[in-house]
């Protein structure tokens, strides 16, 4: 008897997005499935962020397709590139919001505010629903007796948490982290680590980026490594860290110091 | 000095009256000219030529050319193509036309220099446009830019005074009929100058007030207070 795999969540199919000259993704595939938690990574300029960006439709693909929960977002037959309409963009937006390297939390907010901003403004949540939610989101992530601080009053790794918790507050069936632990200092990222850990373990689907080895062998299911626009190689942790096959990723994996025997 | 004070008496509250109408023009112009201005600068956000290019040359002209200029324009000439406004309406058109144009400039680059990131997140949450303008971006540039909007606001407050070539009945040209009265400028332009004085101070005052009282997160106590030996030396904290 053979398990069936869980639905796919976000489908890429030959993704490609450049500026100008610079052809940033080449074409790329991926599937993240329900519960996963799929990490990138990859030299600095292959594209991981760029990718993250066109899946949220941050920044356009040009050609290729694109689906999240069975609906396209854009699509691509032999002559033909669409993208759906913003409205829907919009909406799928709000299904997979995203966590940022800089935490970019509205700074005239208090930390409550910033967590309910979302379900208020985007999905009409009447407000009184929209304090609970956000205090239960605050409250994964250990920030709840923040609650009324201003982002500048907060250390890195407590304005991470409250991205995070801005996020989970939409209810989302996927959270996008673009290495969401590289602007902390050493002393926070294991904290912030853990809670991302913690929400893949309670069966969120998760899809990072992330330079961070032992983060990616602590919390991946499936691991890609992104270079020059195109995923090379992804599998298992073990699949990349102790048996990579491309000459590229084993050499990526022995200079990042990062091999696993 | 005694004939001036009893001078004083009879003429102060003339030149109150001038300064009240003094307030009105720019409380008026400066309500105007905000509105004004903050739709100049959106238009000039788009990224639709029809709409920027028009705006700009708006902004240009109007900047360019010396507002004692265009008051005459607007009070003397006008009237020629069949548009005749009073002078206190005129002196408010011309204000508002001028301190819009410069405005539209102050709000756009605060309006650009909100930071990426959080335009980013705001999209990345589902937020139309719209709505990311109206409820993160323009809140925070217009608290960003109050200390220039301040300056305008006194600025503004100051350049009423030409107003009075186009005979509104001002704090200057009060100041005008009070000399051609009692022949004492030396004391009337120096009463004019502490009443500019009065007013523009205290608009600065209420700025600065109004900025605090926008700016929730500064009014707090500092998260980390500083040790003992960060005070002795001199309680600066870095």
């Amino acid at each position: 008897m053979t398990i069936e795999p869980p639905p796919p969540v976000i489908t890429l199919e030959q993704i490609y997005k450049s500026y100008g000259d610079n052809t940033v993704l080449r074409g790329v595939d991926l599937t993240v499935r329900q519960g996963e938690a799929v990490f990138l990574i990859g030299p600095s300029g292959g594209g991981k962020s760029t990718l993250l960006r066109c899946i949220n439709f941050l920044e356009r693909p040009e050609a290729g397709t694109l689906t999240f929960l069975g609906e396209p977002l854009c699509s691509q037959n032999r002559t033909n590139f669409s993208i759906a309409p913003e409205k829907q963009l919009r909406q799928a937006r709000s299904r997979m919001p995203m966590v940022f390297q800089q935490f970019n939390l509205f700074s005239h907010r208090t930390v409550l505010e910033n967590v309910m901003e979302g379900p208020v403004t985007v999905k009409k949540t009447p407000k009184s629903v929209a304090v609970c939610l956000a205090r239960e989101a605050l409250d994964r992530v250990h920030m709840l007796q923040k609650q009324d601080h201003y982002p500048d009053q907060l250390s890195g790794g407590q304005k991470q948490r409250v991205a995070i918790a801005r996020a989970l507050a939409m209810e989302p069936p996927v959270i996008l982290f673009d290495e969401p632990t590289s602007a902390l200092d050493p002393e926070l990222v294991s904290g912030v680590q853990t809670i991302i850990s913690d929400l893949s373990g309670q069966g969120l689907t998760l899809l990072v980026v992330t330079h961070d080895p032992a983060f990616v062998q602590s919390t991946a299911h499936k691991v890609c490594f992104c270079d020059d626009g195109h995923i090379l190689e992804s599998g298992t942790v073990s699949d990349i860290y102790t048996n990579p096959r491309t000459e590229r990723v084993q050499k990526f994996i022995l200079s990042s110091g990062s091999r696993m025997t | 000095m005694s004939v001036f004070w009893s001078e004083l008496q009879e003429y102060f509250p003339f030149l109150l009256k001038g300064a009240e109408i003094t307030l009105q023009l720019s409380i008026i112009s400066m309500a105007f000219g905000m509105i004004l201005g903050f739709l100049t600068a959106v238009g000039r956000l788009s990224d639709k030529k029809i709409i920027r290019w028009p705006l700009e040359a708006y902004v240009e002209i109007w900047r360019d050319t010396p507002l004692i200029v265009q008051l005459l324009l607007i009070y003397f000439s006008l009237p020629e193509l069949g548009i005749v406004l009073s002078a206190f309406w005129a002196g408010v058109l011309g204000l508002t036309l001028n301190l819009s144009a410069y405005l539209s400039e102050v709000y756009r680059a605060a309006i650009l220099a909100v930071d990426q990131g959080q335009k980013a997140a705001a999209l990345s949450l589902g937020m139309s446009p719209f709505q990311m303008y109206r409820r993160l971006i323009i809140p925070q540039a217009f608290v960003a830019c109050l200390p220039t909007q301040g300056g305008y606001f006194i600025a503004l407050l100051k350049d009423c005074s030409l107003v009075s070539f186009i005979s509104v009945n001002e704090l200057l040209r009060h100041a005008t009929i009070m000399i051609s009265n009692t022949f004492d400028s030396m004391n009337t332009y120096l009463m004019v100058a502490i009443i500019y004085f009065c007013m523009s101070f205290t608009s600065a005052r209420c700025v600065s007030w109004l900025e605090r009282k926008l700016t929730p997160s500064r009014n707090r106590k500092p998260k980390i207070k500083p040790t003992m030996s960060e005070m002795s030396e001199g309680g600066t904290i870095i």
